[in-house]
């Protein structure tokens, strides 16, 4: 069969539209470190686009997206073998797995948000690349897999709010505990460098967000203008809620509130995009807010440095969006993909919840392993000196704001 | 009185501040500047341009205080900048003419005895 022409062209727009969520997401972070880790905070963003982008080519397609069994795929697409031009559903094949490509790319850079400002660069590229292939092709194949066992099971994830967010937040956990805190969290005020970044990084990630969503319905069909309009309306109530909600704690509404809160809107309707009513994304956006503000506000006071709240915007918000999903999921908008509790289905809140808790243990026991065995080989963390000069200097050689004062070209090659 | 100046490392001045404060130094002055004390060369690169910098950011302190507060002063800064590294910076501590409260007109050793405290 021929791929269909519109889904095909809405499925280009819709790849960039997310391979461009990782850039802004490093801008999303970059905003709020210090301005000696501007670069390296960026570079975990955009070397993802390589390393992890290279490895879904190569080996991780076809460990979500081959059919061996259902708990991962099999070698029949690796190196893109028989990955052509037919059509995959409606669309080309070889742009089906590229579309999938630029989410295993911007799941694995997630994580780099709670270890920012400390973690070593060569260490944190092989733990992501590794990380990509072991933990998010197979969590992908079994929700997304036509023969995966969540998906058997009747596990509603129209975009990826488990695959990718909550699986990036157990990992970023897991992370965030191994590799330790800064060396002067908790002790030293830790001001982030650029908030308009944060800003910036917020609205590009909702621009990129429609392409993630409502690409996900993998054609230009009813069930991508439903997973659209959510996505602009969840956030917005998300935003609404968390903007009062700082009102009434402290009577300000922060900027970096402002960011967060739509980021989480974006995370909680993921998963609901395609199946729930937009007046059910609106109430889902909303009361996604309360879990995730509290949840920060809880974390800046223990000892746990996820140092830009990843488990509290991507895990909480991710868990409470799937959850949602099985109450909300209606027969009607979903054309038949999905039922939740509102259809009287109350038997899926238990299967949302099954694979909130197997992805959550498998991401974190793997991402341990992972992390432990780079750290056995390759050291984790600068020493304390190098971690107090920035790791721009001292993992990239490079500074984001620098003034050449004092800068004498070297002509001489070999002067190191 | 004495004008104790300080050029620290960047990232010793929140030590250095607290180790000031644990010494009862309350009034102080700060600034970013650039400098030189025989660090070794960082080299960067960018595009395939290396340049060697010569310059590493440096804070300056600056600390009027009365004689017998010289040494914890002096203490102080050392305890909190010192990493045992070249590049730690210096301390210089310099005889003060004169020194006026803009406020209430008091001078010398009043003016920079901080308020509330009696002049020992």
């Amino acid at each position: 069969m021929a791929p269909n022409p519109s889904d095909t062209a809405w499925l280009f727009v819709a790849t960039a539209l997310v391979l461009m969520m990782t850039p802004a997401l490093g801008f999303f972070y970059g905003g709020m470190v210090r301005s000696k880790n501007t670069l390296n905070t960026l570079m975990m963003s955009f070397s993802a686009l390589g390393f992890v982008g290279l490895a879904w080519a190569l080996l991780g397609y076809s460990i979500a997206f081959g059919r061996a069994s259902q708990w991962c795929g099999g070698g029949e697409y690796f190196f893109l073998r028989g990955v052509m031009l037919d059509a995959q559903g409606t669309i080309p094949h070889l742009l089906f797995f590229a579309y999938q490509g630029t989410f295993a790319v911007i799941t694995a850079a997630l994580i780099s948000g709670a270890i920012v400002e400390r973690m070593r660069f060569g260490p944190y590229i092989v733990f992501i690349t590794i990380w990509s292939l072991l933990v998010y092709a197979p969590v992908a194949h079994w929700v997304w897999g036509t023969n995966g066992f969540l998906a058997k099971l009747g596990a509603l994830d129209f975009a990826g709010g488990t695959v990718v967010h909550i699986n990036a937040a157990a990992a970023a956990l897991v992370c965030a505990v191994v590799v330790g805190p800064r060396k002067d969290y908790a002790r030293q005020a830790m001001l982030p460098q650029n908030v308009p970044f944060t800003l910036l990084g917020a609205g590009l990630l909702w621009l990129g967000w429609f392409g993630f969503n409502a690409g996900s319905a993998l054609g230009a069909n009813r069930a991508a203008a439903l997973a659209f309009v959510n996505t602009m309306l969840a956030p917005m109530a998300t935003l609404v809620v968390w903007t009062l909600l700082d009102l009434m704690r402290t009577k300000k509404a922060t900027a970096i509130g402002a960011a967060t809160g739509i980021v989480v809107g974006l995370v909680a309707i993921t998963p609901a995009a395609g199946f729930v009513s937009p007046m059910s994304a609106i109430v889902l956006g909303a009361i996604a807010a309360f879990p995730s503000y509290f949840a920060l506000l809880y974390r800046a006071g223990t000892r746990l440095d996820d140092s830009l709240d990843v488990v509290a915007a991507h895990g909480v918000g991710g868990i409470v969006g799937a959850l949602m999903t099985g109450l909300l999921a209606s027969k009607g908008w979903s054309g038949g993909a999905g039922s939740g509790v509102i259809d009287g289905n109350v038997r899926q809140l238990g299967v949302q919840a099954i694979a909130i808790v197997v992805t959550l243990l498998y991401s974190a026991v793997m991402t341990l392993v992972i992390v432990k065995v780079t750290g056995a080989v390759l050291p984790l963390r600068m020493t304390p000196r190098e971690e107090g000069m920035g790791l721009d200097f001292s993992q990239h050689g490079e500074e984001a704001y620098s003034r050449g004062e004092g800068a004498i070209l070297l002509l001489d090659r070999r002067t190191e | 009185m004495k004008l104790v100046v300080a050029v620290i490392r960047p990232e010793k001045l929140n030590d250095v501040l607290e180790a000031l404060f644990h010494a009862e130094v309350k009034g102080l002055t700060i600034s970013r500047v650039q400098g030189h004390g025989g660090e070794l060369e960082r080299v960067e690169t960018y595009r395939g341009t290396r340049v060697k910098m010569e310059l590493s950011e440096k804070v300056r302190l600056e600390i009027g205080v009365s004689d017998h507060f010289v040494d914890p002063t002096v203490k102080a800064i050392i305890d909190g900048a010192r990493t045992g590294d070249v590049g730690d910076g210096k301390i210089f501590v310099m005889p003060v003419e004169q020194v006026v409260r803009i406020r209430t007109g008091e001078t010398d050793r009043d003016a920079v005895t901080p308020v509330g405290v009696p002049p020992g």
